[in-house]
């Protein structure tokens, strides 16, 4: 994705037919006006009403940057929350690359049976999250009962919980990325190391490895973005219980928002504030595979 | 060398079948609790059902009741097909008309419409619910606008990035045929995007059919979808029937892996496709 958008302009085209007005407006209007009404304008209301006491959209007057400060002041759950997401985002994309990626490299072995394997790791992707959280509540509490408490006793417990979670769901998702990556390396480059002497250790760790980069530029980019943003998961797994101690930020914001009066603009102000966290991110990622793209 | 690969493969082959069996362990584990009575599956959700426990599928029929299955699998299906088709129809009209005319206001365009794909939904959520309802789009019809809106950037994105790679020779050749560019978009450009609008309406699909949240600020108090019937059913603490949770549970993975079983190639081709180029 990254690697796209900053090649997008940068190779020039031959300039193309000079179409009429009115097609420009046939062949753009209907997805315009459909982003105008559900994003553009609600996005730039939400800035808006982010300095505002408001209950309704029209009705509201100026705080001025009141809601950034009682986020953080009236109690610490947005903190905590952001400490919770940074520690499981941190958490998930290492173990869900190291698993994906051992997938693939099993899978890329010829061996019998690949792609019933393949079919069966990337199943859990495809189901969404609110079931999933309800799935892992099962067994998770089936385990802990065991030792007379439940998946509620702790955030500790939430936040394994949702790390086993995730790992289950997406590790098939970027193991077909990575053996993408993987079945594009040229059989000959492998054979030719093989000839000079080299292990099955060194071929990976010099040939392989540095050859599915892009796609754990990408892996890297699509986990942490998911761990970041995630809230179906969190909600069916714990709700945030204990408390709020496994309330992940856009569960957070959610509750804020829906969970008691008078907090419409603390809410939006911490949307904004999750936003910005969230394009900083992926404007760090894209300059790193930027200057990737320059060392190759 | 040929017993020692022999041998390799033998021990990837076993410890991938474990794995196999762990990953579909928990679907499997939940199908097994939803024949079992209600109060038998929270405390030991490890156990077979036996003849004390083992309720045939009664389980399936509160189930359905509590939630009103049929209706959300009604509305979810509805919701997805309409929309899909509408995100694909739209977003490559719109796509090959920024790529292809050249100006301040395409790249003006794309660029906002990338931008839409890094903003948590959570930053539009509570203005997006309320333009939705002052718009009367609070209906599964209405909603088809407001996922076309929200599925525009990546569409728009992947469609973009495909069209770029196709010559303009044949767009040059239409057009000295006599073709409108509504002509041949339809004619000519819309039959050539097939590989890439299989791979946007796979990930469209995947994306409406699980969405909860969109769906249950948008309809959710007069319409449930699938997944804001399975969240019905949490209710309040104490009172949750887990047997028919599990049936919920089952009946909202069984679409989902008769879809993913017909169209296999597709969809692992066109995530893969739309990770690598989104």
């Amino acid at each position: 994705m990254v690697l796209h958008i900053a090649s997008h302009f940068a190779e020039q085209e031959d300039p193309v037919q000079n179409m009429p007005k009115k097609y420009y407006a046939f062949f753009t209007l209907p997805t315009l006006i459909a982003f105008v009404i559900s994003f553009l304008v609600p996005f730039l209301l939400g800035i808006y009403l982010s300095f505002t006491k408001f209950t309704t959209v029209t009705d509201s007057h100026w705080v001025g940057v009141g809601n950034y400060i009682r986020a953080f002041s009236e109690d610490k759950d947005f903190l905590n929350a952001s400490i919770f997401t940074v520690k499981f985002a941190v958490v998930s994309v290492v173990l869900i690359n190291v698993l994906a990626f051992s997938l693939a490299l099993l899978l890329t072995r010829k061996i019998k049976g690949t792609n019933v394997f393949r079919t069966v790791f990337f199943m859990p992707n495809l189901i969404g999250g609110i079931v999933l959280g309800y799935i892992w509540q099962l067994l998770i509490n089936g385990v802990l009962i065991n030792f007379g408490v439940d998946i509620t006793y702790s955030a500790n417990y939430g936040f394994w919980g949702l790390v086993v979670l995730m790992n289950w769901q997406m590790a098939g998702y970027m193991m077909v990325i990575y053996i993408a990556g993987i079945q594009a390396i040229s059989t000959e480059l492998i054979e030719a190391a093989e000839i000079d002497g080299a292990n099955s250790w060194q071929i990976l760790k010099n040939i392989t490895i540095p050859l599915v980069m892009p796609s754990f530029t990408i892996c890297t980019f699509l986990t942490v973005t998911n761990s970041f943003k995630l809230f179906d998961q969190n909600l069916a797994l714990t709700a945030g219980a204990p408390g709020k101690a496994s309330s992940m930020l856009a569960l957070d914001i959610f509750n804020t928002f829906y969970g008691r009066n008078g907090y419409e603009g603390v809410g939006q102000a911490k949307a904004v504030i999750f936003f910005l966290f969230v394009a900083a991110i992926v404007l760090l990622q894209l300059r790193f595979s930027r200057s990737q793209e320059v060392e190759n | 060398m040929n017993a020692k690969k022999y041998l390799q493969d033998n021990v990837t082959f076993i410890f991938l079948l474990i794995l196999a069996v762990l990953f579909l362990a928990p679907i499997l584990i939940v199908f097994m609790n939803s024949f079992k009575g209600r109060f038998f599956i929270s405390d030991t959700p490890f156990a077979l059902p036996d003849t004390q426990t083992f309720v045939g599928i009664t389980n399936y029929f509160s189930g359905i009741a509590k939630t009103g299955f049929i209706q959300a699998f009604g509305y979810s299906l509805f919701i997805t097909v309409f929309s899909v088709a509408t995100i694909v129809l739209f977003t490559s009209m719109t796509a090959w008309c920024i790529t292809r005319v050249k100006s301040k206001v395409s790249s003006f365009l794309f660029y906002l419409l990338v931008f839409s794909m890094i903003v948590p939904f959570q930053m539009v959520m509570f203005t997006m619910s309320k333009m939705a309802n002052i718009m009367r789009l609070d209906n599964p019809v209405g909603i088809i606008v407001i996922y076309l809106g929200f599925g525009a950037g990546l569409s728009v994105f992947i469609f973009s990035g495909f069209i770029k790679g196709i010559p303009h020779e044949i767009e040059e050749a239409a057009r000295i045929d006599g073709c409108n560019p509504i002509q041949t978009f339809f004619l000519v450009v819309f039959p050539i995007l097939k590989p890439i609008y299989i791979t946007v309406a796979i990930l469209n699909t995947m994306w409406i059919w699980n969405d909860y949240l969109l769906p249950y600020l948008v309809i959710g108090s007069n319409y449930r979808t699938i997944p804001i019937a399975v969240q019905y059913l949490q209710g309040g603490y104490g009172s949750r029937d887990m047997g028919a949770m599990m049936s919920m549970l089952v009946l909202a993975i069984v679409p989902i892996v008769i879809f993913y079983l017909t169209c296999q190639k597709y969809i692992i081709e066109g995530v893969v496709a739309g990770a690598v180029k989104g």
